[in-house]
């Protein structure tokens, strides 16, 4: 089990403002009021799109047993992610103290039924409670075995599921990173003339392949990403993130500590950046070129914003008269508001609201330089909370995480999923025409009006929303 | 009947099981302005969450005691006490469920004594229903959960005939109806249906057709469920003329029930093909004292003529299922009414109606299990949760998707599976799965004197290597 020193040193994260803060940003969760998921979810979320390796879930069955194969995080090759493994503990394992011996075995069979480069083994409550130490289990099996074995100690209890991102990232760059370096470039890159330069993401989940609409461009500019950590990724390419050039943390700060602590062991600079938008997704590309300091980078960089931007302003046209001056509650939670606020504003939508829970001083700070010094911001994300703030502002469209869309639908509100679990991809030049579509698809449908509409036969209009709770549920029970 | 065999291997690859706070939930869900809250950490609740709002696409009250590092160390008492609190104040329910997870069990939590403690220091709460149940994820399944928790809510709630002055009879048209996991929503409103053509008042204990059925009410939002069985419905359970029990997994409540109220039990495995539907209209005309009504006869005649239209594709066809032990059940004999054959069934855990369930044998695993064993015994179609999807691509075969979770198709978790109608549609969808793939093709064959004409011959050299088959 971590120790209450460990838990203490991956909350103090000396990148992230929150730390500045009396209180660190991670509040102590409520019993019977909480909401969110735990540092295991988090661990997982943050490595799981790692595509070759074998990521096993070490624990009774609840921990995997309803959470595998749950993700919209698409690989372009491998697939050994979306096998679900579990040790499945069982009372006897617990009680006889039979886990760690299980777990040996099960590292075992991963290996020999599915070969993969590296196997990952995830703490859960149960074992740290009882004090398996899988530090110990993984070295001796790695040993043993010739196959990289890394323990990822993020038993739920710790914390929340932005601890559990860091717990990830802690573990990479203590076991992984740093150990194997990049491939020669391939034949390919020297017959283009340009320099090449090495560059990670940190943070980059290719939610839905939303990563491929901005790939392409950086390969054409002539930036070799070594990683994405951990969106399409594969094992030996997080071994060589330590050769990078540069590192972009994109949108969420959820694995600053990555960033940091590489530019702390190999120099290497990092800065913040989005995808999302047209704003964004150009600055981004400007600061690789700015950090990578190569004036023929630079200005090949200039000339190919101006080309994609006059291309996708011209697209979004027939688009932005649909959209324009429809108002927008927006309450985001990994992505960076005002990333997506700027995405929307390029739009001609006004964002009347925007949730703040996550954001830092920093981040309030843009938010008010974009929306004015009146804007709106939310810290209580409760359905009840939210569904006031539509109303009271009369938002055409609430644009949350996919845990508040029944919240909008049962309210009869029009909702864009913007989180992980997502369908679709929104990144880069061409994913802002895919936004715009399923904006579009949401607010415009008529079945609003259908839904809203009391029955034919009902005259009174809107008569539900003044009656009391008992008469509701009465009727509830006897419809 | 079955030869059961046991897990031998280390890893768990694809699993099949859900935990037992799941099922819990489940059952919980189905009780009118109630919450669930499961006693461990923030992420057992957040999962459970996921789980039901991916299958039911609709929102879902379930609460945590968010224990942490301390509380999961110096014990988490407090965090009981104050979650129940908590959940009193803000939404005032009728029912509270505290479900242990393995988490709370390995600290050694004594949830019972918590709720007593809370009982006494809160005496303002006493209207709330607060029952608790040990559910730990290391044992068990959904199928176990469920069932613990519906035992333990009628232990709460239902009272003792003589304290309470019921008399099985006394409401001469109620019949209480205990419903296992495998109904759904779509599945207890046909049941309805069926009991009312009886002219028979059905009481569904739970009831999430009333609370999970994706209904769109005026109310913008609820902190608990709307709708579900009544809890003042439970002290009428006593005055029924009869329970129905589905699902052999139940047979501890219903003795319970039987137990405190006095109320004659008839126990039905399952309501799956025509044999079980047979047994439960009999057992209803039998109840009532009617004759079996017109339409009904008419819905068995339907579902017979289906039986002869699809023997023909599903005789002798090698079916895998993946389920819990009822639902495995209700699946064997639904397939082998029609001439098939379970050549690979797979469970999560080991109950006691596995020996029951007349197959060669049952492996207790994973989905890789299932897929190892069907490959072996040539499985022509497979029955399973939507993470079997894969598995059935894997064993390039077609899928029946039933059972926790169905995420990757909208509507799955109502869909109507039993009484006459119900059998009758799964047997056309089994069919239509099957329809082009049954039998195996003869391969084509050319003669080398063919005179055929000098495209086809072409074609038939550019198309060599596809056709493998």
């Amino acid at each position: 089990m971590k120790s209450t020193k460990d838990i203490a040193a991956l909350l103090d994260e000396p990148a992230c403002e929150h730390n500045k803060k009396e209180k660190s940003g991670c509040a102590k969760p409520k019993p019977g009021a909480s909401a969110g998921g735990c540092a295991f979810d988090g661990a997982q979320i943050a490595l799981l799109p790692i595509a070759d390796v074998a990521h096993i879930v070490h624990g009774p069955i609840a921990c995997a047993g309803s959470s595998w194969d749950n993700r919209g995080t698409r690989s372009s090759g491998a697939d050994l992610y979306r096998i679900g493994m579990t040790t499945d503990l069982t009372e006897q394992d617990i009680i006889m103290g039979r886990a760690e011996k299980r777990l040996f075995h099960a590292i075992k069979q991963a290996i020999d039924t599915y070969a993969p480069p590296a196997v990952f083994i995830y703490n859960t409550c149960v074992p740290a409670l009882i004090g398996d130490d899988i530090t110990a289990v993984c070295k001796s099996a790695q040993e043993l075995w010739g196959v990289p074995v890394v323990p990822i100690d993020c038993a739920g209890f710790y914390g929340t599921k932005n601890l559990g991102n860091r717990i990830a990232g802690d573990a990479m760059v203590n076991h992984v990173i740093g150990t194997r370096d990049p491939d020669p470039l391939p034949k390919i890159a020297a017959h283009s003339g340009i320099k090449v330069h090495d560059v990670n993401l940190v943070g980059e989940y290719n939610i839905a392949g939303e990563f491929w609409h901005v790939l392409p461009l950086l390969d054409e500019l002539g930036l070799r990403v070594l990683c994405t950590l951990s969106g399409d990724a594969r094992f030996r390419e997080v071994q060589t993130m330590h050769k990078a050039e540069v590192n972009m943390m994109v949108c969420s700060k959820a694995m600053v500590n990555v960033a940091r602590k590489l530019q702390q062991q190999y120099g290497t600079p990092w800065f913040e950046g989005s995808f999302y938008g047209i704003t964004d997704t150009s600055q981004a590309l400007t600061d690789f070129a700015k950090a990578l300091n190569d004036t023929d980078l630079t200005a090949r960089t200039q000339a190919l914003i101006k080309r994609e931007e006059t291309r996708v302003r011209a697209e979004l046209e027939p688009w932005k008269a649909r959209l324009k001056g429809k108002r927008v509650l927006l309450f985001t939670g990994g992505v960076k508001s005002w990333s997506v606020i700027s995405a929307l504003q390029d739009l001609g939508m006004v964002v009347v609201a925007t949730g703040t829970k996550k954001s830092t001083e920093e981040d309030k700070a843009r938010i008010r330089e974009l929306m004015g010094e009146d804007t709106v911001m939310i810290d209580d994300g409760s359905p009840r909370a939210l569904l006031k703030i539509v109303h009271d502002y009369q938002a055409d469209i609430l644009i949350a995480g996919g845990r508040n869309m029944y919240t909008a639908l049962k309210a009869k509100v029009p909702f864009l999923d913007i989180n992980q679990e997502r369908e679709f991809g929104y990144e880069g030049y061409q994913g802002m025409l895919e936004l715009v579509r399923q904006l579009a698809l949401t607010i415009e449908s008529p079945v609003w009006d259908a839904v809203r509409a009391p029955a034919p036969w009902k005259k009174y209009q809107d008569a539900g929303r003044q009656k009391s709770l008992p008469a509701l549920e009465q009727e509830v029970a006897h419809g | 009947m079955a030869d059961i065999l046991k897990r031998n291997k280390a890893l768990s690859v694809n699993p099949l099981k859900a935990s037992q706070p799941i099922g819990g939930s489940l059952a919980t869900l189905g009780f009118n302005r109630s919450i669930p809250m499961l006693h461990g950490s923030q992420g057992c609740t957040a999962f459970a969450k996921v789980f039901f709002v991916r299958h039911f696409r609709e929102p879902i009250p379930l609460q945590s005691t968010a224990m942490d590092q301390g509380s999961s160390v110096m014990g988490a008492d407090e965090n009981v006490r104050e979650g129940i609190r908590t959940i009193a104040e803000k939404s005032r329910p009728a029912l509270i469920t505290i479900l242990t997870t393995g988490l709370a069990e390995t600290q050694g939590a004594d949830v019972q004594r918590n709720v007593r403690e809370f009982r006494e220091a809160n005496p303002e709460f006493a209207d709330i229903a607060v029952v608790a149940v040990n559910t730990p994820d290391f044992t068990g399944s959904v199928e176990t959960g469920y069932a613990a928790t519906l035992t333990e809510i009628i232990r709460a709630l239902v009272p003792d005939a003589k304290d309470a002055g019921t008399c099985p009879g006394t409401r001469k048209r109620q019949v209480n109806v205990l419903a296992n996991y495998t109904l759904t929503p779509g599945d207890l409103e046909a049941l309805r249906d069926i009991f009312e053509q009886f002219q028979l008042r059905p009481v569904f204990v739970p009831d999430i057709s009333d609370s999970l059925d994706g209904c769109l009410t005026d109310e913008d939002f609820s902190p608990v469920t709307i709708g579900g069985t009544p809890l003042s419905e439970m002290t009428t359970l006593g005055d029924a003329l009869a329970t129905v029990v589905i699902g052999a997994s139940l047979c501890k409540a219903a003795e319970l029930l039987e137990e405190r109220t006095g109320v004659p039990t008839v126990s039905l495995d399952h309501l799956y093909g025509l044999k079980a539907n047979d047994a439960l209209i009999s057992a209803l005309a039998e109840i009532s004292g009617r004759k079996v009504p017109e339409r009904i006869e008419r819905q068995r005649s339907q579902l017979q003529d289906t039986m002869l239209d699809t023997h023909f594709m599903l005789g002798q066809l090698r079916i895998g299922i993946a389920a819990d032990g009822d639902l495995l059940g209700a699946f064997v004999d639904l397939v082998q009414e029609m001439g098939a054959e379970v050549v690979t069934a797979v469970t999560s855990c080991n109950v006691p109606l596995l020996a029951r369930i007349p197959v060669a044998s049952i492996k207790i695993g994973d989905l890789e299990d299932m897929e190892i064993i069907g490959k072996t015994n040539k499985v022509q179609l497979v029955i399973g949760n939507s993470h079997a999807v894969d598995t059935a691509q894997r064993l390039g075969v077609p899928i029946l998707r039933a059972g926790f979770p169905l995420f990757d198709i909208i509507g799955g978790y109502q869909k109507t599976w039993v009484g006459y109608r119900g059998t009758r549609q799964t047997l056309f969808d089994l069919a239509n799965l099957v329809i082009n793939y049954s039998h195996e093709e003869i391969p084509v064959y050319h003669s080398i004197y063919a005179q055929k004409p000098a495209n086809e011959l072409t074609e038939l050299h550019s198309s060599k290597a596809l056709s493998c088959h």
